[in-house]
């Protein structure tokens, strides 16, 4: 079986990507070297070379200093501190209420015995979703990637198909998708082809769940198959040779060189896919809106409607959620770091 | 090619590339593809195809493949052009005739071969439209010109504004930041490249509330730098620009400094450079990420006139009468610029993932 990419079709894309870049930037390159360096060159000599490292790490540092690690502590701050006002000075402390109001529940099972229902129900959606997105993920993005690594005419091509929904935006797939799906859509002509009754498939409580996970497995699932091909393609061919040397099937294989040998990439497809199903947003908020009623929405849909969209803009309420989704997503890290060690041990 | 080389469909078909007869799993394996390909590539093809047609045409039910329209025909005697219909006329014969106007369940005909012939007065269940496959540009061109409440030019404006600044910044920050941590020894080094590094699973949906308050606290809220600069310190592009130029000898570095350069002008013309295939990755994935961008945008531009293509799109087909006909085409133009992108560089983008497997 040929399980190597070939790589000059590879090198004569990457050559010509990189010739237009260069195109790009000659003019660029030429320019604010003097400029800089009429700058640069006394502290240079004042500092020494090895101290312009913090030169060269300030100005991404600054960014992610103000735009991400203060934020990250500064969201403690504002899950404890209640009323509407965006700014600190103008939020009355109040502890731990806001955990408190997301946790009153007198069955966390049943969403509507909570105070914050809307949460609870989003944790509920979300954990469904988790579950039936992942899943329909790894299988399909096995099983693609199992056939692409066969010996196939147009592997490329092919390929390519299965990848190209990856690039198109979330607010596209949506809408690509309300397209098929809406109530005078192909989808409802083709089922009445064969003689089942058509559906608003998006308004219908026990379909929209299913569109929703089906939508975001098409539009993300051939970034996995890439993934997990590129694994299939690591296993060195000699397995084979001598599998088939002992007499094993193609089943034995799979069973007995490509799935153990798969299994680490597999893993990374696991948790990444985790990860980001848990952040789901942009597809469904379009594609649904959340609906029918809030059959669809997801935590992250409860984060933004708290404090972004709603009238009453409880911006507490919706860090002290984001914290309980950010301690989730560090769980899952953790997880992955934990059973990732394990499975590289083994 | 020759015709020796030539082979017959099924032929074709029932070849492997190795030159052997299909087997059960060939089958198996081309039917999935098959049938992968209809359901990657059909809800697209159906978006375009349904992007050409009229307001009228996309009401159909069922919906026609293809794009078609009414035919319209001059008739002397008349200042506009006059729908065409084909006529089951009283004694079962049928005619081609305009219509004039309707009135109720009649419709007054004529003749357009022969108009002096005068008005026919025909059942309205009696005529069926004639038709012709005929694009509808206009549902293009209509959002370029005025369309109340889809300003497509300034939205398109605005993505290609936050798309190319912040690919810029973030290739000239994270490389910067890259070409420190890999080629410079100095106290917290180590420590702020894992400082960085941990981020790379907390994205920002955890921390909207208190990104918008210091967005809010610089000025930037319905501001585009707002949109731009918050996501611009990527770990992702950090860690990769960083394990690339590893693989770049120091003894390169030292050369150009016993010539004299200055460490500025060593990052810029001598990592920079050397760094191409690593920056390139990281610029494709960035165009991609502030391209599609959405849940951001949508948070800290409330202004139409600032919103960006996917905000806009997505504000258009939410209003209470969807006007599919231009968010069609329009969602179109949208996948375009990304479409063109991946046709061109798909080998580049595809091993760019599988080799560093981020997204």
């Amino acid at each position: 079986m040929n399980r190597t990419a070939d790589p000059s079709d590879h090198e004569r894309m990457g050559t010509r990507a990189l010739g237009i870049l260069d195109e790009l930037a000659r003019p660029l390159i030429l320019l604010p070297v003097a400029a800089v360096d009429r700058i640069l060159t006394p502290i240079q000599k004042r500092v020494g070379i090895d101290k312009m490292g913090y030169f060269f790490v300030l100005p991404n540092l600054l960014i992610f200093g103000i735009f991400v690690l203060f934020p990250m502590l500064l969201n403690f701050y504002y899950a404890m501190t209640g009323g509407t006002k965006l700014f600190p000075e103008d939020r009355p402390f109040v502890g731990l209420d806001n955990f408190a109001t997301l946790f009153d529940c007198d069955d966390f099972l049943s969403p509507n015995t909570c105070q914050e229902d809307l949460f609870w129900r989003g944790i509920s959606n979300t954990i469904q979703f988790v579950v039936f997105q992942v899943s329909g993920i790894v299988f399909f993005s096995l099983v693609t990637a199992l056939v692409l690594n066969r010996k196939i005419v147009a592997r490329g091509f092919f390929r390519s198909v299965f990848f190209y929904p990856v690039l198109l935006s979330p607010v596209v797939v949506a809408l690509i998708w309300k397209w098929v799906l809406q109530h005078e859509g192909v989808l409802n002509a083709i089922v009445e082809i064969f003689g089942a009754e058509s559906k608003r498939w998006l308004l219908d409580t026990n379909w929209a769940m299913f569109w929703v996970v089906f939508v975001s497995v098409w539009a993300l699932m051939g970034f996995y198959t890439l993934i997990l091909l590129a694994g299939l393609q690591s296993i060195p061919p000699e397995l084979y040779e001598a599998s088939s040397i002992d007499g094993a099937n193609h089943w034995q294989d799979f069973r007995f060189v490509t799935m153990p040998l798969l299994m680490p990439t597999m893993f990374v497809v696991l948790v990444l896919s985790l990860i980001r199903a848990v952040q789901m947003f942009d597809h469904i908020f379009v594609l649904t809106g959340g609906g029918p009623g809030t059959r669809t929405q997801l935590i992250v849909q409860y984060i933004y409607t708290t404090g972004f969209s709603n009238q009453i803009q409880l911006f507490g309420l919706s860090a002290a959620a984001s914290m309980v989704l950010g301690i989730s997503l560090l769980v899952l890290t953790l997880l992955q770091l934990r059973l990732g060690n394990q499975s590289s041990l083994a | 090619m020759m015709a020796a080389e030539r082979v017959s469909i099924s032929q074709f078909l029932s070849l492997r590339s190795g030159g052997k007869r299909i087997n059960t799993a060939d089958a198996l394996t081309y039917l999935y593809l098959t049938f992968g390909t209809v359901l990657m590539f059909g809800p697209v093809l159906w978006l375009v195809a349904s992007s050409f047609k009229t307001q009228a045409g996309l009401v159909k039910y069922p919906p026609p493949l293809l794009p078609y329209q009414q035919v319209q025909v001059e008739v002397e005697g008349f200042d506009e052009a006059l729908p065409l219909f084909t006529v089951t006329m009283e004694d079962g014969s049928s005619r081609e005739l305009a219509q004039i106007r309707r009135v109720g369940i009649e419709a007054r005909m004529i003749d357009p071969e022969d108009p002096a012939a005068g008005e026919i007065k025909v059942n309205i269940r009696q005529r069926e439209p004639v038709e012709e496959v005929k694009l509808a540009w206009e549902n293009y061109l209509d959002p370029l010109v005025e369309l109340e409440n889809f300003d497509f030019v300034t939205y398109l404006k605005n993505s290609v504004v936050v798309t190319t600044a912040a690919t810029a910044i973030t290739l000239v920050i994270n490389s910067m930041a890259a070409f420190a941590l890999s080629k410079y020894k100095f106290k917290g080094r180590d420590a702020i490249f894992v400082l960085f590094i941990s981020t790379l699973m907390i994205p920002i949906t955890v921390i909207l509330v208190p990104v918008f308050l210091v967005i809010t606290t610089i000025g930037w809220k319905n501001n585009l730098w707002g949109v731009i600069i918050p996501g611009a310190a990527t770990p992702t592009g950090i860690f990769l620009l960083r394990q690339y130029m590893l693989t770049i000898p120091d003894e390169l570095l030292d050369a150009a400094r016993i010539d004299g350069a200055s460490e500025w002008h060593i990052y810029w013309r001598i990592i920079l450079p050397l760094a191409r295939p690593a920056l390139a990755v990281l610029a494709i994935f960035s165009v991609m990420w502030r391209w599609n961008d959405f849940l951001w945008p949508l948070i800290v531009l409330s202004r139409n006139d600032l919103f960006t293509l996917q905000v806009g799109l997505n504000a258009f087909q939410g209003e209470l009468q969807i006007q599919w006909h231009y968010v069609l085409a329009m969602t179109v133009v949208t996948l375009l610029p990304i479409t063109l992108v991946f046709a061109f560089l798909q080998r580049f983008i595809t091993t760019g993932i599988a080799t560093t497997g981020m997204k």
